[in-house]
Formats: structure tokens, C-alpha cells, sequence
């Protein structure tokens, strides 16, 4: 069995699954819960100063679901903990306590004055907490009083609280970012720059789910009105692998551990974040839908692809993937994929075909001989585009083969062994020589 | 033959079987409607096929994938309208179409994992909300001041006339018995159309208007084609098989020789079906769709031993796979290659049956091998076949028939110039409700273009 302990930043904890600050991290009672189901740590839900803040009694959440009901995306308008700082405090304490091997840290959100950190910090530290996240991303209600996502974005605003924090921190802190951004290396360098340890991303990205159909007003409404939320669930993983990714293969943050946060649903997902450049993952929307159970099918199906890949720890699978990402202008573009089809495996259902022939490049062509369906590559015409592996209703019934040798029927052009790509190409005004 | 022939206590032939109770659960819907939300996962697994196998297997074009998405879309409109406008009768078709052959069947789901979409199950579900709802699709073009005359308000009539009238003619509808619907009122197993369904769905039809009706019109007494074809612009023929074929046997009109038709007719028409005389053992004759109708719906009245005595082999029988397991999920009987020889009886009441067992010759005669078999009965349904009427059809003019049936080009005309026809009394007809209906349309659409053109 793999070992699926972890140690991040000097944050120990039995396995890399912590539940993210959020609803789900909100109080004692749901932490313990969490705990005895076997999740690894957690980041508490954010606290602020007092006075605490308010949130709205009506729908906070929404989701979007398939047909069947599966949830999707998610939805939430929640602020930070609702709850008296001092009552936070002391339920921390005593989680940690009754905790000892487990994560927990503070996630926090102060206004853009040194003296409220200098006041807060070392009185949270002193409950227990292993180390700090500092919540730059959330983007509904606190993002209007300068807080949140609007400090994310702000490179100059996380390098300053980065720093304060750092200030009178003696435990690790950690920069949750928002993806409500352009480019999210600007703000993982003022990270780097403010001094963090580590950054955690992607908190969730502004939203409205859709609007009610019967008063064609915005859904859901509280009351007559809504406001913008942040989205997460699977749906926005791989807008959060991205932004993992860009940063672990960026000269300067390569070296800046990263929390993976966004969708993260299975042991796959974290397979995913892990492999882009995580070390470990984080929790949220998952858990409020399933319940914590779920770890158990985390902890185990993660341990069992370890085990596959004969890795003995989740530290030897980080950032696996990472140099398999580059820039566009670098691919080969003397590789030459042509879509195969398993006829064995086609059920000719001729989705492949109907896709390339309106949107494609015409290169699935279709026979009927008194109803006997027949959907084949052309390969004077395939450009290896995918698209029809991606609406095959069949597993592994369409392939991208390369070819190896011999001349493109498309193109007419034979096969190079040699790598060539943008930055050379002819085509290329810019084109190094 | 009616009811009359089913008096004889002591010959095991009497009514309540089964508590009034239990026959009222056993002929609620033998496949219940779909929820919106199993409708939706359902939907769901359709993949949209291109140029899908289910429509081109659907013997009225409808455009399966087409409605299946409007589902997927909680556009209900949208699918009733896409399955209305192809077939008028997409609601009945739901209900009592062979699916397992058609649509159902074609699916490439059965490749994937061999469990087609429930094509009929959303069918049922999209025409069930625009019908019980009351949402008309349906409006009339402007009058054309023609008018055609249709005979029969079955499926394949009724059809026609819609289609018509939309498109601005004006429709006399002639049918021989008192409720219009034909096979759909008459004769479709009572499990497969619930509640009413028949009346339901015709009054939903006639509801866009230019449409008469004049019941108790048979052809050959109160009309006949002649005088239709002076009084209309055009007619269509649409009046099924009026009659019903029989064994020719010596005997055959000893009490409990039943046909089938009568009796499907009989029990779909009243009220309490408890009080329907019910045989102890009862032999069914055929192997069709009716005789399968007649077996299980015999058990489900009670009936303690039920057998279909069919003289071809299981491959060759007309009803469907899926037909035969039905009745022998209820318990039915199939006796295959046997051949009705003699009836035998007492006191004039049919006691049992001698069959031929037969064998098939390489050229797929069939001679009797010379061993035969008796079954036990009290009761003997004739389910093997119907034929059509020809009284006012034939009289003094040409119309073309050929195997006893009506000739038809692709257009569903006739060799008159001014009659089509269409449904179970045309040649090549394979007895479905799907079938008649769109018999009805293409004649529908024919008529049109012929009293249209030059116009």
C-alpha cells in the first residue's frame, strides 16, 4: 500500500484530502464529522473581524444538473463564517486538540490595515492552528468591501497582506488565489514576492446559473433579487488545472508548493491536480454533495493507482505531468494523428460522422447498404482533431493513431521523424531563423 | 357468434373467475407511463443518431431523435408536435406498436448494451402531455370547398381525415359500428390502451373541426362506393376486415367456438369485466397478434388453462418474440405445427379439440405427419384472421382486388380514379396501427395534390 500521508509545508496529515474552507468547514460539529470519516485536515472557514457578518436566509446554493440529477457545477453565495470570531476560536482550539494528527488551518480574510493583522494573527495562531490561508478569492459580498477577490486582484494587494501576515506569522502561510483573473501567474508571484509559503487555487469564479423561467428574473432570487455567485464543482476543474499548471512550469513559482483546489471530486481529480503540480488537494463542493463519505473512495482509489504506478508515496506523482505542458508554439507540428475506428466496437450510431461532416473536416464518410451502417475515416481529409473521439458514445472504439512513416494523404507531405514547430515554421512572421 | 355461445356453467363457462378487484389490476396498463423524471434520464440515453436506424425503422417517418431531444429540453410541445404531425395517432402508436420490432429494435443501443431506449415509453409521454392537457397543434387551412367522403373511422380513416381537413377539405367520415376508432376502440388488447385512451385521442383529433362523422353506416347497406364516388371529390376506403375467417369445420357452430374478434370487441366494451363469461380451459386457433391478445387476456379473466394452437412453427408465427414471451410470461401455452382436425363435443358444447401435428416440407408446405394430438377445451377462440367485405365495394365498378384485398399503388390509390385506400383492408398491409395510420397520411397527401392541382 502506498503511503498517502502527507507533509505539506511541515502540515502533516494522514493523507493529502482536506476539506477547503467553505460551508462544509463552517463549525466543530461538521469538522469532527469530517475528521471521523477520515478526511486528512481542513481549512477552517474563513474568519473575519467582528462585528461577524450576516449572510442572506434563502437559496445560498444552486446547482446545475444533468437530466438524471447529477450535479454538475455549483453554485454559492455564502460570505465568511457568520459566526462570533471568539466562538471560531475556541471550537478550533478544541478540534485541534481532540485532532492532534490531523491539518487544520486558519482561513482567514482582514481588511487592507497591517494593524488588524498584527492584532489577529498571533490570537488565532495561538489556538493551535498549524498554519494560515488567506483568502484572496472569494468574489460575491466580500469582494464589494474590498476584501476577497478583490485583494486577488491585485497583485500589489497580496504581496502587501502576504507580507503583514508573514509579519507576525510563525506558522505557514498559504495564498488561496481567485481565477477571477487574466493571468494567474501575476498574482502567484506577488505571492512569491509577499513571501508565501505556498498558494492554494482556484477559490470559485463569478456566476449566475440561469435565469427563472416563469418571472424571467435572474435564478435563484432572495427575495425579488440575486446577486452573483461563485461558481465550482467538477465543472470548473479544468479552468483550475490550467491556472495549477501554469504555475508549477513558470520559472520564477515553480518551486512555490500548491494546494490544488477546484472540482475535485474523485481520486482521479486529484490524480489530475497532483500530476499538474499539487501537492496536495482541497475539498469543497463534493463533500456537499455526497456527504464525507466520499473520502473513503478518495483514500483507496488514490492508494490503489499508486500502487499501479508502483509509486510509493503521493510525493513521487507531483508534478508528473507538469513537463508534458508547454506553450503552444512548441508543438510538433510535423505529427501527423488519423482517426481509427474500431469497427468491432462501432455501434454506428454515426455521431463521429454527423459532428465532422457540419463542424469538422468531412473526414467520416457514411454508407448504408440496405441498413447496413457503415461510418469510416477518410484519411486524404482527417487532421486528428479529435472531435469525434470526443462524442464517441464507446470506449476506446475511435483512436488517434500517429503515423510514423510514409506520406500524409492530406497533405501529401511525408512523414518527418524530426520535430519542427511555430517558432520555425515558414508561415511564422516571427519565426526564429 | 356473441356472448350467447358462453352459457353453460356446467361446462366450466361462467363469469367472476377473479374478484372484480383483481381483474381491474390485472388490466391496468401492461407498461406504466413514464415520470418526468424517468423521462428525462431516458431521453438522456438516446445518442441522436445520425440518419438513426429507429426512424428509418418506423413505418410513419417519425422523427425519433427529433422528439427525444425536445424531451431531453423540456420542450413537451415540441416533441408531441414532431410525433403529431408525422402520425396523428402517435399516442395509440405508443401504446400498441411493436416497438420490439421497429424502432426499439433498430436502436444502437442494443450494440452498446443491449438495452434500446424506451422509445415508446417517451413517445407516450410526449403525446400524453399535449393530450391531456388539451394543447390543439392542429389548426385548418382555409376551406377549399372540396369535400372527400372516408369510410371506416379506424386508424387508417381517421388519419386521413385529419389530414384533410388541415389542409382545408371537408371530411365525411362513414362508420358501420356506433363509436368511431375501429380497432383502437374495438380490438387492441385492453392492457395496451387504459382509461379510455381511444375516445381520448379521437376527440383530441376531431377537435380542429371540418370533420363529420355518421355512425351506423355500413358499406353495401346504407352506402356504397358508387354513390360515393358521384356525391364527393374523392373517397377513401379505410373499412379494415369486416368479417372473420373460419376453420371449416363440420361442426363449427357448436356452443364455445368463439371468434376472437367478437369477443376482444365485447370485453373491451363493458364496463365490468367480471361479468364476462370465462371458459376453464380455452384453445386458441391462430397465430397472430389476436391470438395472443385473446390468450392473455383470457388468463387475465381467469381462465385456468389457456393454449395457442398454432399449426406453423415458433419462427414463422406472425406475432412477434416479444408477443409469444408475453403470453407465456401469463402463463399461455404455445403449441406449435399443429393443425385443427375435429371438434369434439357434448351435448352441442365443444369438449376439446383433435389436432393434426404437422411438419414442414422442404418447400414450406405443410403435411400432416400422421400423429395427432387432443386438446381440452371448453371454450375454442378462432383467432386466424379476418377478411374484408366486399358487399358495396364491387358491385358494378372495377375496383382492383387481389388475395381479397384492396389494391394500392405507393400513393395508396386505387385503380379508381377517385378512391384510395388504405389500413388492414389493403394488399401488403401488415396489420398495425402505425401502418393504417400512415396509409391514411400518404393518401391524405395525395388526395390533396390531386384535387389541388392546376388550382
Amino acid at each position: 500500500m502506498a503511503d498517502l500521508s502527507s507533509n505539506f509545508l511541515g502540515i502533516k496529515s494522514p493523507n493529502p484530502f482536506w476539506l477547503a474552507s467553505g460551508p462544509p468547514a463552517d463549525k466543530a460539529y461538521n469538522v469532527n464529522r469530517a475528521f471521523e470519516a477520515g478526511w486528512g485536515g481542513v481549512s477552517w472557514k474563513t474568519l473575519g473581524e467582528d462585528p461577524h457578518i450576516v449572510n442572506v436566509n434563502g437559496p445560498r446554493y444552486t446547482s446545475m444538473m444533468s437530466n438524471d440529477r447529477r450535479v454538475i457545477g455549483f453554485n454559492n453565495i455564502e460570505l465568511i463564517t457568520d459566526r462570533p470570531f471568539q466562538v471560531n476560536l475556541e471550537e478550533m482550539r478544541q478540534v485541534k486538540r481532540d485532532w492532534p494528527d490531523r491539518a487544520l488551518v486558519a482561513s482567514v480574510m482582514f481588511p487592507m490595515n497591517e494593524a488588524s493583522w498584527a492584532k489577529l494573527v498571533p490570537i488565532i495562531e495561538d489556538a493551535g492552528v498549524d498554519g494560515f490561508e488567506l483568502n484572496f478569492g472569494c468574489p460575491h459580498g466580500m469582494s464589494e468591501r474590498g476584501m476577497g477577490a478583490a485583494v486577488g486582484q491585485v497583485p500589489e494587494y497580496i504581496k502587501q497582506a502576504t507580507e503583514w501576515c508573514k509579519k507576525y506569522a510563525t506558522t505557514p502561510v498559504i495564498v488561496k488565489l481567485t481565477p477571477n483573473i487574466t493571468d494567474v501567474l501575476y498574482p502567484a508571484e506577488a505571492c512569491l514576492e509577499g513571501g508565501a509559503d505556498a498558494v492554494s487555487l482556484i477559490n470559485t469564479i463569478n456566476s449566475i446559473m440561469r435565469v427563472d423561467y416563469d418571472n424571467l428574473t435572474m435564478f435563484p432570487t432572495t427575495g425579488d433579487m440575486g446577486s452573483h455567485g461563485g461558481y465550482c464543482g467538477e465543472a470548473v476543474k479544468p479552468i483550475a488545472l490550467h491556472m495549477v499548471a501554469e504555475i508549477a512550469r513558470n520559472e520564477k513559482t515553480k518551486n512555490l508548493p500548491i494546494s490544488g483546489i477546484g472540482g475535485v471530486t474523485t481520486w482521479k481529480d486529484a490524480v489530475d491536480f497532483i500530476a499538474l503540480g499539487a501537492s496536495n488537494v482541497q475539498v469543497c463542493t463534493a463533500a456537499m454533495v455526497y456527504g464525507f463519505k466520499i473520502i473513503e473512495d478518495m483514500k483507496t482509489g488514490l492508494s490503489n493507482f499508486l500502487d499501479e504506478k508502483g509509486m510509493n508515496s503521493v510525493q513521487e506523482l507531483v508534478g508528473k505531468a507538469v513537463p508534458s505542458v508547454t506553450d503552444w508554439k512548441y508543438l510538433n507540428l510535423n505529427h501527423i494523428d488519423k482517426a481509427v475506428i474500431d469497427q468491432d466496437k462501432c455501434i454506428k450510431c454515426g455521431r463521429c460522422h454527423i459532428v465532422c461532416e457540419d463542424t469538422s473536416h468531412q473526414a467520416i464518410e457514411y454508407s448504408n447498404n440496405g441498413g447496413d451502417r457503415v461510418f469510416t475515416v477518410n484519411d486524404d481529409e482527417c487532421v486528428g482533431c479529435n472531435l469525434c473521439v470526443s462524442v464517441c458514445p464507446v470506449v476506446d472504439c475511435i483512436s488517434m493513431v500517429a503515423m510514423t512513416s510514409g506520406t500524409d494523404p492530406r497533405t501529401g507531405k511525408a512523414i518527418s521523424p524530426k520535430a519542427s514547430d511555430w517558432t520555425t515554421h515558414p508561415n511564422n512572421p516571427l519565426k526564429v531563423s | 357468434m356473441n356472448d350467447n355461445n358462453l352459457t353453460n356453467e356446467a361446462m366450466n363457462i361462467k363469469p367472476h373467475r377473479l374478484s372484480k378487484q383483481e381483474i381491474e389490476d390485472n388490466f391496468t396498463d401492461l407498461h406504466a407511463p413514464l415520470s418526468a423524471i424517468e423521462a428525462l434520464i431516458e431521453a438522456d440515453r438516446c445518442y441522436f443518431c445520425y440518419d438513426a436506424p429507429c426512424t428509418k425503422a418506423c413505418p410513419s417517418d417519425i422523427d425519433v431523435p427529433g422528439f427525444i431531444q425536445s424531451i431531453q429540453s423540456d420542450n413537451l410541445t415540441g416533441a408531441a408536435d414532431k410525433i403529431l404531425t408525422e402520425n396523428i395517432f402517435g399516442g395509440m402508436c405508443a401504446r400498441d406498436c411493436p416497438t420490439e420490432e421497429l424502432c426499439q429494435q433498430a436502436c444502437v443501443r442494443n450494440d452498446h448494451e443491449e438495452k434500446p431506449v424506451e422509445i415508446g415509453l417517451l413517445q407516450r409521454y410526449a403525446t400524453d402531455s399535449v393530450l391531456n392537457n388539451g394543447v390543439q397543434l392542429f389548426s385548418r387551412e382555409e376551406d377549399t370547398g372540396k369535400s372527400i367522403a372516408v369510410v371506416g373511422a379506424g386508424p387508417a380513416g381517421i388519419s386521413c381525415a385529419h389530414r384533410l381537413a388541415v389542409l382545408g377539405h371537408k371530411i365525411t367520415v362513414y362508420e358501420a359500428k356506433d363509436k368511431l376508432g375501429g380497432l383502437n376502440e374495438y380490438g387492441i388488447a385492453a392492457y395496451k390502451t387504459t382509461n379510455d385512451f381511444a375516445q381520448q385521442e379521437l376527440a383530441y383529433i376531431l377537435d380542429i373541426g371540418g370533420i363529420t362523422i355518421k355512425t351506423g353506416m355500413q358499406l353495401g347497406k346504407q352506402i356504397n362506393l358508387e354513390d360515393l364516388q358521384q356525391q364527393y371529390d374523392a373517397v377513401f376506403l379505410g373499412c379494415g376486415l369486416a368479417t372473420v375467417n373460419q376453420l371449416n369445420l363440420d361442426n363449427e357452430n357448436i356452443s364455445g367456438v368463439i371468434d376472437a374478434v367478437e369477443y376482444i370487441a365485447n370485453l373491451r366494451q363493458t364496463s365490468n369485466k367480471d361479468e364476462l363469461m370465462v371458459g376453464k380451459n380455452i384453445v386458441v386457433i391462430g397465430g397472430g397478434m389476436t391470438a395472443i391478445d385473446i390468450a392473455v387476456q383470457s388468463k387475465l379473466l381467469g381462465a385456468e388453462q389457456v393454449t395457442i394452437a398454432y399449426r406453423r412453427s415458433k419462427n414463422i408465427m406472425a406475432a412477434s418474440e416479444y408477443e409469444q414471451a408475453l403470453a407465456k410470461k401469463h402463463d399461455v401455452q404455445i403449441q406449435y405445427n399443429v393443425s385443427p382436425k375435429r371438434l369434439l363435443s357434448a351435448d352441442s358444447n365443444v369438449t376439446a379439440m383433435e389436432f393434426d401435428i404437422m411438419q414442414s416440407q422442404n418447400d414450406g408446405s405443410l403435411m400432416a405427419s400422421g400423429e395427432n394430438i387432443t386438446l381440452k377445451a371448453d371454450v375454442i377462440f378462432k383467432a386466424i384472421g379476418q377478411k374484408l367485405v366486399t358487399e358495396g365495394l364491387i358491385k358494378n365498378n372495377s375496383l382492383q382486388l387481389k388475395k381479397g384485398r384492396i389494391v394500392v399503388d405507393e400513393h395508396r390509390k386505387t385503380s379508381l380514379t377517385k378512391v384510395w385506400a388504405g389500413g388492414d383492408c389493403v394488399l401488403d398491409g401488415n396489420n398495425l396501427t402505425v401502418s393504417a395510420v400512415q396509409d391514411g397520411k400518404l393518401a391524405a397527401i395525395s388526395i390533396n395534390e390531386t384535387l389541388t392541382q392546376g388550382a
